[in-house]
């Protein structure tokens, strides 16, 4: 399953049956796929003909050096790169099938919810950070409950629950960053984009929040961006590492991680560089 | 004025480590001494202005006491000198002016900051920045020779017809008067609310406008729910520094409200405001009690400005607490 960025048919790897180390191949479905995805912004291309699947219900991770174009392929999934002006994108990002290029951003947004580097909960209360989304989307459903069921897949729930009215501001960096992922998972997203959701936080809760992550990924498909390598492998089924825009490689982790097809990335792995 | 505040918290001055000749020589205690100067100068000419119109309305204030605040005549030949009808005129005028301009100018920058392409927002924040810097006399001129014809003409028989139930648009149409009055003024402080929400707007940290439209939210949802809340202090800080601009308004106000010092119920009728009347009656103030009854204007024009602002304070204190205690 190790592919590299020019092949045309890497995204395509769902049915490829016997990869070793990793769950049966009956049991993976691809929740997206990209295809030949370049992305330029404004006369700099920043990323050049990627193809990746993302399996449903897994945990995929992006890796790679400063600048090397991780956070700008995930802003792609949700198209969160349309709030820069002179960005522009090519190629073919399917969820579920379906070109996303071509659907209403904000119904995609609620399919391909994100959760961002720095916690950024609004001004309000906790509730009221949580039953943002529910709100704007018009839901029928009772949203205290809501609140609570998001809450509690976050794994904040025990330690706000007395407190639900209280300013978000007031919790710690960590506790924030859990209220971001429950503020996300409200709206009952089909795929959680995290861009290096721990990298303005201390260890424990970083422990914290990757444990929540591999607890979700039995409801929900995840990618995240990550700087810090051992995290990838710690919590990813999958891991793509690029390089300078382009994809180099993407294996299940433990291969990707102990045997690298690539000398670039047993180089970038075993700190040569980046 | 209540601006967004710099609350930028000097650090305690490192005391008993060093002498204070080793820091004079440093210059942190000549940079901290100059300072500190130049912000007590501030509270010295604010302190002297008071003692000054207290001073020289000595006259008014003992002959008149209390009475001054709520007696609308205004007599000059029989020196009998009341402030109610330009205390009158001066609210309302910046009423008008506040409920025209707040609406209009939040809508701008808004638009300005969060809807425009960045290219169209700055060239019409310069033209806007431009509007705010055409001396007042000349929004006093346009207003004589263009809005008061309109007014009279059309604007004011039109609102009679759709409205003159409400007594607020009753009365003979003049042209000139409260309405008027509080449209130029509109006109004058849009300029600064608009220029100052924007920049308050823009600030607003670029993260909160991705979480909002990560969750779904349309642009308008994530200006309108997530980025003015974030940035109500700043705006009600605008809102506040151009409500100071019109209390204060002089020339531009002068010359279309009409100079009649009488209360009415209607917005088309003419009043006078304190700014206006200290301006027009400074020279002919013959008598010493005529001269000290305008002086203590001055100063119910100070208070008045200190009491709106300290009520904003309060507001913008009780809209915090609230936002970070809301109930569900």
């Amino acid at each position: 399953m190790t592919v590299t960025s020019n092949s045309a048919l890497s995204f395509n790897f769902a049915p490829v049956p016997g990869a070793a180390g990793r769950a049966p191949a009956a049991e993976l479905s691809l929740r997206m796929s990209l295809a030949k995805v370049n992305f330029f912004y404004g006369s700099k291309q920043t990323l050049f003909d990627i193809n990746l699947g993302i399996a449903a219900g897994r945990i995929t991770s992006l890796i790679g050096p400063s600048g090397c174009g991780k956070s700008t392929l995930l802003r792609t999934l949700n198209r969160m790169y349309e709030t820069l002006s002179h960005a522009r994108l090519t190629g073919e990002i399917l969820l579920d099938g379906a070109n996303i290029l071509a659907q209403d951003v904000t119904q995609l947004r609620r399919r391909v919810g994100m959760v961002f580097q720095r916690p950024n909960p609004f001004p309000k209360s906790i509730f009221e950070n949580v039953a943002y989304g529910p709100r704007i989307n018009g839901t029928s459903k009772d949203l205290s409950e809501i609140v609570e069921a998001s809450l509690r897949r976050a794994a904040l729930w025990d330690e706000v629950k007395n407190h639900l009215h209280k300013s978000a501001y007031e919790l710690s960096g960590g506790q924030q960053q859990r209220l971001c992922i429950a503020r996300a998972l409200a709206v009952e997203p089909e795929v959680l984009l995290l861009d290096e959701p721990c990298s303005a936080l201390d260890p424990i809760s970083t422990a914290k929040i990757e444990e929540l992550l591999v607890q979700l990924k039995e409801t929900c498909t995840i990618v995240i961006v990550t700087h810090n390598m051992q995290q990838a492998a710690r919590v990813s089924d999958f891991t793509a590492f690029l390089l300078n825009g382009a994809l180099v490689e993407f294996s299940p982790t433990p291969q990707l991680f102990t045997t690298p097809a690539d000398p670039r990335t047993e180089a970038y792995i075993t700190g040569r560089f980046g | 004025m209540v601006t967004p505040s710099t609350n930028a918290r000097r650090a305690g001055p490192a005391t008993g480590s060093r002498s204070f000749l080793s820091r004079l020589r440093d210059g942190d205690e000549v940079a901290r001494l100059l300072t500190l100067l130049f912000a007590a100068a501030v509270v010295l000419i604010t302190v002297a202005i008071v003692y000054q119109l207290w001073a020289d309305s000595a006259l008014s204030r003992h002959k008149f006491g209390w009475k001054f605040f709520f007696s609308s005549v205004w007599d000059p030949v029989f020196d009998q000198f009341g402030a109610l009808p330009f205390i009158y005129g001066t609210l309302v005028t910046s009423a008008v002016g506040l409920c025209l301009a707040v609406p209009l100018g939040l809508g701008a920058a808004i638009f300005l900051s969060e809807l425009a392409p960045p290219k169209v927002s700055d060239t019409l924040t310069f033209f806007i920045d431009l509007l705010a810097a055409v001396p007042s006399v000349i929004y006093g001129l346009l207003g004589v020779f263009l809005l008061v014809p309109l007014m009279r003409e059309n604007i004011q028989p039109f609102l009679k017809a759709a409205l003159g139930f409400l007594p607020l648009f009753s009365g003979p149409a003049y042209g000139l008067g409260f309405l008027t009055a509080g449209i130029v003024l509109a006109v004058m402080i849009l300029p600064f609310i608009i220029s100052v929400s924007r920049e308050v707007l823009l600030s607003v940290p670029r993260e909160q406008r991705e979480a909002a439209l990560a969750l779904g939210s349309t642009r308008w949802e994530s200006a309108w729910k997530v980025v003015v809340p974030f940035a109500r202090t700043g705006i009600f800080g605008s809102i506040f520094l151009a409500l100071a601009r019109a209390l204060g308004e002089t020339m531009a106000v002068t010359m279309v409200i009409g100079n009649t010092p009488k209360i009415a119920a209607s917005l088309f009728a003419p009043g006078y405001s304190i700014a206006a009347v200290i301006a027009n009656e400074f020279t002919e103030a013959t008598g010493d009690l005529y001269l000290h009854a305008l002086i203590e204007l001055g100063l119910v024009l100070f208070l008045l400005t200190f009491i709106l602002n300290g009520l904003a304070r309060l507001l913008i204190l009780l809209t915090e607490r609230r936002g970070a205690e809301v109930r569900a």
